[in-house]
Parts: structure tokens; sequence; C-alpha cells
């Protein structure tokens, strides 16, 4: 099936699983809620998963022998496998559930980065990377020696990959790179760069906080050797979020945080360790959001992933037309024909986001508005803070025209 | 004109488009630089006192950000003129949002009350009280 061929999505039936979209705020303006690249809402099937578990299951997992703990066993490594085949894992060993994104990031910074980096080593980075991997990449170098090097974006906020393919070197041990921009919207090929990666040696970690929510993505097409998303931007709850490796470099991996549930035999003297993922889950996990995800999963495969991408990149491309309409609007980021993920960056002339983002929240309307966690790449652009709109399964072309209306308010208000 | 707006009443767009005491005063008592940042707000504050060594003779100050932190600064070196040191300690957040005239969103309270901060910092180092490079309205934000 071509991807003409895809039905668009039935966002009218969408919209009465997601009972917040109904509130209003301020005097009483209907919520337009365009900050799903912040967190998305949650639809009732996900908080009921997560209510059947409190009210029917709820024990702690790998303990009892009791039937609760055995269904709440069940239902959590379940989540696992689910998580798994949604990306294209091998299975739940390869798929180790943190707290988020970040620190699905840390856990390999600490658990792998601190161990094998030294001086000499490089850590490649891009220069529209998320501080949650920006910033632990850069600490771990200054703790080890290593340095960090960044693949340098081009005027239309895509990766220079001629430059790429000079920064990746022998001594490149590490090559570190977001899937979906989230303050561009630039989708990166991945692909590329994990054989680029390889090619040297190195291993490749992509953050896919953005892309994972909106789009099909499958870890073996793409070939990364780690790879991270949280539940919460993804129609899941907060609290949860995915890390996947590949499993021979999970294997050979230390242990990140100590505890319960991560040991198989303890003496005072030793320890030692669970198998995997259990290894990497110290301590009482995250069982009901774990839950929680795995009912996400089954909403967006009801809707299908394929058509979230097209809605997604419909909206985009529509934002964009309308903002553009505009000459004292600059967006960021490629152009929709580039191929571009479901969010827009912009500034409107010198109004200051924040100041726009208040003036539209008057009108219902939610964005964000700041640096989105890429500060350096705000430096890159010139700018200090940007408003950005992001879009979800559930969001309409009608809600973009109002927030073109209300940056009409602002506009004249700054004239 | 939309709805609401509450916060962006003419007397705060008016500072923030003619800005009153924008600048520097050479021959400043003290000065000190702050920034909020959640917007990127960035304040100098030059403050000049008179022979008494308490009374303020006059502010003024240089920015960058948000309508509201750069109001707030410009009607604050405004306010500033004639108090003493120990007044400007005195002041606190009420005092700013009075001052501004609008209900302040909790989210933007910071950029509201930077330019104060960065007023009242200044003076405590300037009377040793303070060691502070620069100002950051972060601190606050976990008590809040």
């Amino acid at each position: 099936m071509s991807t003409q061929d895809i039905e668009p999505l039935d966002i009218e039936r969408i919209r009465e699983d997601f009972p917040i979209l109904e509130r209003t705020v301020g005097d009483d303006v209907p919520l337009v809620y365009l900050d799903n690249g912040a967190t998305s809402q949650t639809p009732e099937q996900v908080v009921d998963a997560i209510v059947d578990y409190y009210h029917g299951y709820n024990a702690n997992v790998h303990r009892g022998v009791h039937q609760l703990s055995q269904e709440a066993s069940i239902a959590y490594e379940e989540a696992h496998d689910r998580v798994a085949e949604f990306i294209g894992a091998d299975g739940r060993e390869e798929i180790v559930f943190t707290k988020n994104t970040t620190e699905a990031m840390n856990l390999v910074a600490y658990a792998w980065g601190l161990a094998e980096l030294g001086p000499g080593d490089e850590v490649v980075l891009t220069e529209m990377e998320h501080h949650a991997s920006l910033v632990t990449w850069q600490q771990v170098a200054k703790r080890t020696g290593a340095t960090v090097e960044y693949i340098p974006i081009d005027g239309d906020g895509q990766l220079d990959m001629d430059a790429a393919g000079d920064l990746v070197t022998d001594d490149t041990k590490m090559v570190s790179a977001v899937h979906v921009s989230n303050t561009l919207g630039t989708v990166n090929p991945v692909s590329e760069l994990a054989d680029l990666a390889h090619e040297h040696d190195a291993y490749a970690f992509i953050d896919g906080a953005q892309a994972v929510p909106t789009r099909p993505v499958d870890v073996g097409d793409i070939d990364a050797d780690f790879y991270a998303f949280s539940g919460h931007k993804m129609a899941g709850p907060t609290g949860i979020g995915v890390l996947y490796g590949k499993e021979h470099i999970l294997e050979a991996m230390q242990p990140y945080l100590y505890g319960g549930d991560m040991i198989r035999k303890v003496t005072f003297e030793d320890s030692t360790w669970n198998d995997l993922p259990w290894k990497f889950e110290a301590g009482t996990p995250l069982i009901a959001q774990a839950v929680g995800l795995d009912a996400a999963i089954d909403y967006l495969e009801d809707i299908g992933m394929e058509r979230v991408q097209r809605h997604e990149e419909r909206l985009s491309r529509y934002a964009y037309e309308r903002l553009s309409e505009f000459d004292d609007v600059e967006i960021y980021g490629p152009s929709p024909d580039q191929g571009r993920g479901g969010l827009v960056a912009f500034n409107v002339g010198s109004v200051h986001a924040h100041d726009l983002a208040s003036i539209v929240n008057d009108y219902g309307v939610a964005i964000r508005a700041g640096d989105h966690c890429t500060q350096p790449l705000h430096d890159t652009l010139g700018v200090a803070a940007s408003a950005r709109a992001s879009f979800y399964v559930y969001n309409t072309e009608a809600e973009i025209d109002v927030l073109v209306d209300a940056i009409d308010d602002a506009r004249e208000l700054f004239a | 004109m939309g709805p609401g707006s509450d916060m962006y009443r003419q007397q705060i767009l008016d500072h923030y488009k003619n800005p009153r005491n924008y600048g520097e005063i050479e021959d400043a008592t003290f000065s000190h630089v702050g920034e909020n940042p959640m917007c990127g707000d960035e304040i100098r504050i030059d403050v000049k006192l008179e022979d008494d060594e308490e009374t303020i003779a006059g502010a003024a100050f240089r920015g960058d950000g948000c309508a509201i932190s750069q109001a707030a600064a410009s009607m604050f070196s405004q306010e500033l003129r004639g108090k003493t040191l120990d007044e400007l300690a005195e002041m606190d957040r009420d005092d700013v949002i009075d001052m501004l005239g609008v209900d302040i969103s909790p989210m933007r309270v910071k950029c509201a009350v930077l330019a104060e901060k960065v007023a009242q910092d200044g003076a405590d180092i300037y009377r040793g009280e303070l060691d502070l490079e620069k100002t950051t309205t972060e601190e606050d934000s976990e008590d809040e």
C-alpha cells in the first residue's frame, strides 16, 4: 500500500477518547492543546488500564508467589514484550524500562560511558541534540577525558552528512543523535548515522523521544545499538521511558543501579546479576506505568503508526504554510517538502516567545515557549527562545487556525 | 482585540516599547546583572546613591527579554528613585505586582521580579552582605 492510500484519521472519534480536550481554560475558552512535543494527552483506554491494575491486581512484581503478584509480574513482563514488538526489537531482553528518555540516556552514559570512555576517545553528537543527550555526554566526557564533537546543521536545519563523515573517525566510540529534532522538526538519517558509526566500530545511540510517538520505528532497520523514548509523549503515562539496547551490548554492561530485583545471588562479600532486562531495573519498578504504556501502544497500533505519521505531516505542513503567510514569522528547520516531524518552532517579529505563549494562552492555545532544552541549538539559530506548536492524533487544522488568529492579536498588541 | 490579554495592558506595553531610564549611569555607585533562565531575560541595573550613601539618586537598566521583564525593569527603575537601600531591601514580589497593576500568571512571576531581585542583590553586594556574580531567578523557583 502506498502512503497515498492511507485512510486519514477519524479525529472526531479520537477526540472522544480524550476527556481533557473538552475542558476550557481562562475565560471559558476551549482548550487548544498544541504542546504535544512536551507531553501528549492520555486517552481513556490508557487511564482505564491503569485503573484496572490498581483495582484488580496491584502487587509488587517478582517477589510473591501469591496470585496478585503473579498477575502483576506477568503484566509487567509482557509490557516489555509489547514494546519490543512495537519497535522491532528481538525480545524483552533488549527492553529496559526507565523513568524517561533522559534516564535511558544516563543509564548508558554511566554504565557504558564511564567504564569504556577515556582520553583520546570521541563522542559525536549533533548540534540539534536535546539536553538529555548533550549534557549527559558532555559531562561523561569531562569525567573520562573523552572529547565531544558536534555534527553541524545547514541553513535548512539538516545535518551536514559530509561533515559527519569527517567527524566520525576510528577514535569515535559513540555517535548519539536525535531521530526527530524537538525544535527543528528535522527527521535525521539515523540509519546512515548508525552505519557510519559501525564503519568505525562505534556504537549508535538514537534519541527517539519525538519519533516513536509519531511514526513507525524499527530499531532493527535503523541498526541502532541503543534507542530511547518516553511513554508520556505517546499517549502513555508519565514516569516510564524505554531503553532499547542490543542484547550482546547490554549483556556486557555492568548495572547502573544496584538493589533488589537486579541481583541473582547475594552474599556479604559479593553479588551476581539477574538476567536481562532485570539487571538494569533495580528496586520496585514502574508497574502501573508499564501497564499504561502497554495500553498506549495498543491505542496507537489501533490507529496505525503510518496513519499517525501522515496526520502529523499533514498538520505540520498546514501550520508551516499558514505561518509562512506572514513576513514577520521566522520558522526554524526544514520545509515540509524536505520531511518534517509534527511540530513547528518559530518566532514572530520582535515579540518574545514567552509573551507570545502568554497571549495565545488567552485564546486557550497551549504552546511551548523557551529553548525546548536545546540551548546550544538556539545559540546557533541566533535566538534566545522560540515558540513551538506540536501536534498529535487529536489535533485539527481548525486548531492551527485558532493559533494563527491568536498570533495576529499578539502582533497587534506589540505593533 | 481578542479575549483577555490582561497581562499586556497598555501601561506594560508602553514601558516595553518606550523603556524609561534605559542605558547606563557612568558614575554608578553599584551595578549588578541578573538573568531569568526560563525566558532568557537579562538585565543590568546601575544605581547611583546620594552623598548619604543610603538614598537612591537614580537608576538605569539595560536588558533583553520578554515584555514583562523589560517593562517591570523600566517601571522599577522609576520606583527606585528616592528610596533608601533599606526600603529597597524590604520590597517583595507583591510590591512589583502592585507596581505592574496586572495579574501576572504564576509562570511569569519570575520575569516580573527579575529587576527587583537584581537591584536587591546589587545593594547587598555593595553593602558587603552578599557575594554573587550574577543573580538568577531559578533558585526561588524551587520554593514557590
